[in-house]
């Protein structure tokens, strides 16, 4: 037990494990939407896009949220447009938007080699580096988040099921796209500086995946995901400092063992199902 | 009485191709009507126009005979085609039937007492009650489209929409589902679908709107279900046979003349093609 409060001790830990329970959730929570739209590939995509909007905020002397944020719904706006508007399907569409952004902040920090090192924290994720103003917006970002999944649970239900259809039967389906990109471009820049833009991708579409496994029920899929969002946010949190290993790869890597729990339970249970009925035949 | 839904010299373009033109529909209270087209006529489109998912590139769209605003839109409850639907989705029949409460103005993520009552009232309505707590995936065919349907009618329409209820499922189901439809109607619902199940719709939709691209002919099975309304709609030709105060339309075999078809009288009567100036009606009985 005392090895387990040991770190807890230490400031820069106590902010990094709720910044890292926080986030988890917050991930697993969204996510669910994400890969149930078939869009897994957004949050590898927006998070790219996100980090030239780190950089341009920083060579402007923006403050980080503000610019990244701004940048982050822009995109995340004009994928869905270009999907919606042209030929262009979305993958293409965040493949066009995302890698040139990306492209900005790379060119523009080839050109200011001066900011390098902080800019691999946006890379890979330095969650030692946590501060309260980060916690006060990781926060506010996921009271938001959890404000209009609460109060448009059966509007995002519906559109995530089937988008043309909840437009008929009244939902307004633009508006609650456009709100859907600012919580993801919310959730990315909070969540850039824990997981880093190459980690961003695998917290949102992990837990999902591991909960649809387990489950067959929307809401009951919601919840896990963001548990298990949660608790590998925190377990991958002390297996880092007990192993020093990065903070970051360490949740990702805690999410992904959970995936394979939860992969030979289904598999078990399916092997169980068909047992039990050539028992029945 | 105003129609429910009309539409004036509508014309749809996507880019520069032409999809729509000069449609000119009126649907009233109570009518069932099916639009019947080949593949690529428009039927989805001109669906979608109804819905309210496209604007018309021409023409006007009228509701009780004047231009929609919002609160003036009657209610369309729509049935999209089960070929588009995600069956892995993680839903239970019950949470689909009560997407169709989403119009209604409780914000809570739970379905009040009284939303519960109305979604278990349309599956008993439906014969689909005991399937309520089952995922959408374990459904047969004809479940899954009455699914669909319960979740249009908790909606309480003014009008049902229907993209190819009969598509997908084995012909005893079809069968059933057109049957029930024929009971909604019956009970004052205006319901409008497409299909590609001619006979179907002969035999049970006492309005049909022939269409290809434009409106090739509207009316009553009898009058539209014709050799010469078919081929200008398919282009292709097609035999009608009455038989028993049935119409069934095949489409004609290759190198058949319209007496092999029918080698016996007793079978039926045969329609044929008109013959060149015509006056009176777009066919005659062929002799047999």
């Amino acid at each position: 037990m005392n090895q387990l409060l040991e770190p807890l001790s230490f400031s820069f830990f106590r902010y990094g494990i709720v910044a890292a329970v926080l986030i988890g959730s917050l991930c697993g929570l969204l996510g669910v939407y994400i890969v149930l739209r078939g869009m897994s590939y957004i949050g590898h995509g927006l998070s790219h896009a996100i980090f030239g909007g780190a950089v341009v905020s920083f060579v402007l002397a923006w403050n980080f949220y503000l610019g990244a944020g701004l940048w982050g719904f822009a995109a995340a706006v004009l994928i869905n447009q270009t999907a919606r508007r042209t030929k262009i399907n979305a993958d293409a569409a965040i493949g066009i938007v995302t890698t040139a952004s990306f492209a900005i902040g790379v060119a523009l920090i080839s050109r200011y080699r001066n900011f390098t090192r902080s800019f691999d924290a946006a890379l890979f994720g330095n969650i030692l580096g946590v501060t309260s103003s980060d916690l006060w917006a990781i926060g506010g970002v996921c009271i938001m988040v959890g404000l209009v999944v609460f109060f448009s649970y059966k509007q995002l239900l519906f559109m995530t099921f089937n988008n043309d259809v909840a437009q008929v039967y009244g939902v307004r389906t633009n508006w609650l796209d456009t709100l859907f990109s600012l919580m993801l471009a919310a959730t990315l820049i909070v969540s850039m500086k824990i997981l880093g833009v190459t980690l961003i991708a695998a917290a949102l579409v992990i837990p999902p995946i591991t909960a649809r496994l387990l489950t067959d029920s929307f809401h009951r899929m919601l919840g896990i995901s963001t548990v298990i969002g949660g608790v590998t946010g925190c377990v991958g949190m002390y297996l880092s400092y007990f192993f020093d290993l990065a903070s970051g790869a360490t949740i990702v890597l805690t999410q992904t063992g959970c995936f394979m729990l939860a992969l030979g339970i289904a598999a078990l249970r399916k092997q169980l199902r068909s047992r039990m009925i050539h028992t029945h035949v | 009485m105003q129609p429910i839904i009309e539409l004036r010299n509508v014309g749809l373009r996507y880019a520069e191709r032409l999809v729509l033109d000069q449609i000119n529909i009126h649907l009233h209270h109570g009518q069932f009507a099916a639009l019947v087209g080949p593949s690529g006529a428009g039927k989805t489109s001109l669906l979608r126009l109804i819905l309210g998912l496209h604007a018309p590139s021409h023409g006007q769209i009228l509701t009780h005979g004047k231009h929609p605003v919002d609160g003036q839109i009657p209610t369309i409850a729509y049935v999209p085609q089960l070929e588009t639907v995600d069956w892995n989705f993680p839903v239970t029949v019950e949470q689909v039937v009560a997407m169709g409460l989403v119009r209604q103005a409780n914000p809570w993520p739970w379905l009040r007492k009284s939303e519960r009552q109305a979604v278990q009232a349309v599956l008993a309505q439906l014969e689909i009650e005991q399937l309520a707590k089952q995922h959408i995936r374990n459904l047969s065919g004809g479940q899954q489209q009455r699914v669909f349907l319960a979740r249009a009618l908790v909606a309480k329409p003014a009008m049902l929409v229907l993209d190819e209820p009969t598509t997908g499922i084995d012909p005893r189901v079809a069968e059933t589902i057109l049957h029930l439809l024929a009971e909604l109607n019956q009970q004052g619902m205006t319901i409008l679908m497409t299909t590609h199940d001619l006979n179907a719709a002969a035999a049970h939709v006492p309005w049909i709107i022939c269409m290809n691209q434009t409106i090739i002919a509207q009316g009553t099975p009898e009058a539209v279900f014709t050799p010469t309304v078919l081929e200008q709609t398919y282009h292709s030709e097609m035999v009608v046979v009455r038989h028993e105060g049935m119409l069934l339309i095949q489409q004609r075999p290759h190198g058949h003349s319209y007496r092999d078809l029918i080698p016996n009288p007793i079978i039926g009567e045969v329609l044929k093609p008109a013959m060149e100036n015509s006056s009176e009606s777009a066919f005659r009985t062929a002799e047999l």
